[in-house]
């Protein structure tokens, strides 16, 4: 099955990235956005049946390699 | 004495750590990212570059690479692991040093000479160096160190600041923060300080000709330790 994921930087986390695009975006006439914060999505192809096993096995991933926990959360959808 | 510089796929200061290395006296040799074991070292280095693309996160995959485990082993048993710019970022993706080397405040790649103020020499890497500010050089993206309010109340406490950016007579200040590191952090150590990680290349420096001769203290005085 298939599991998808999204990490993003902590909250309070510096991110230079998201300002710039919020910059770009405010440069473009979207004068009404105040902040943007950017992350990663990743889609899993585990090949495993049951759901629960495949996103806990997904949620070591995440704790292992996928997210930085020192600045990153990660969410699975 | 005997080091060890572990090349991964993308690393490309290796050569210039080998150079710098031999050198001063080091009998050096060079390992490949996907062996499982070390010759036996006194020092093993982590080398600047791009190892595996900076993919995912800087560091993040060599940090998973087969030879890491032995690294991590022989560092756990007190051995001198020292790790250059890419190499620090992987020291922090493995967890053997506290905190995470984000991108660069302003966005910019920086490739430039800085100085460092040495901030503690009760270690094998700084101890007989008499200057306190060194110049040496940067050249990164993701140089900007971070870590948690209460990790850096820990390294502080525990002196595991080894350098931070600083102006000739050592000033230390935001003005000389040329990435936007917390505290100016260039460069920390473990709780034991056998682990160093620092964004400043003295390989580069080792050379009067070329560049400086900074770098050359630093490597005199390792040896010299060892």
């Amino acid at each position: 099955m298939k599991v998808k994921v999204i990490v993003t930087l902590k909250n309070g986390v510096l991110d230079p990235q998201g300002k710039a695009i919020q910059q770009t975006l405010n440069g473009m006439s979207f004068q009404n956005v105040s902040e943007v914060r950017q992350g990663k999505y990743f889609d899993i192809e585990v090949n495993e049946s049951d759901e629960s096993k495949a996103k806990s096995q997904v949620e070591e991933m995440c704790k292992k390699l996928l997210a930085n926990l020192v600045i990153e959360d990660y969410k699975i959808l | 004495m005997k080091s060890s510089v572990i090349i991964f796929p993308g690393s490309n200061c290796d050569r210039d750590m080998d150079v710098a290395l031999k050198k001063f006296g080091f009998k050096n040799q060079m390992v490949w990212h996907n062996d499982t074991d070390i010759p036996k070292s006194d020092l093993i280095v982590l080398p600047g570059g791009f190892s595996y693309g900076d993919y995912l996160r800087c560091g993040s995959i060599a940090g998973k690479s087969r030879i890491i485990k032995s690294v991590i082993d022989f560092a756990n048993s007190g051995g001198l692991v020292l790790g250059i710019c890419n190499g620090f970022q992987i020291l922090t993706e493995t967890g053997l040093l506290p905190g995470i080397l984000q991108q660069n405040k302003y966005l910019n790649f920086i490739c430039k000479n800085i100085f460092v103020k040495i901030k503690n020499k009760e270690n094998k890497y700084f101890k007989n160096i008499k200057k306190e500010v060194l110049e040496l050089h940067i050249a990164h993206n993701e140089g900007n160190y971070f870590c948690s309010r209460d990790e850096l109340k820990l390294i502080e406490d525990n002196g595991q600041i080894a350098v931070t950016y600083c102006d000739q007579e050592g000033n230390d200040n935001e003005a000389n923060n040329p990435n936007g590191a917390l505290k100016n952090i260039a460069g920390i150590f473990n709780k034991e300080k056998n682990i160093l990680g620092m964004m400043p290349h003295p390989e580069r420096m080792i050379d009067p000709f070329l560049s400086g001769e900074d770098g050359s203290l630093f490597f005199e005085n390792l040896i010299g330790s060892l």
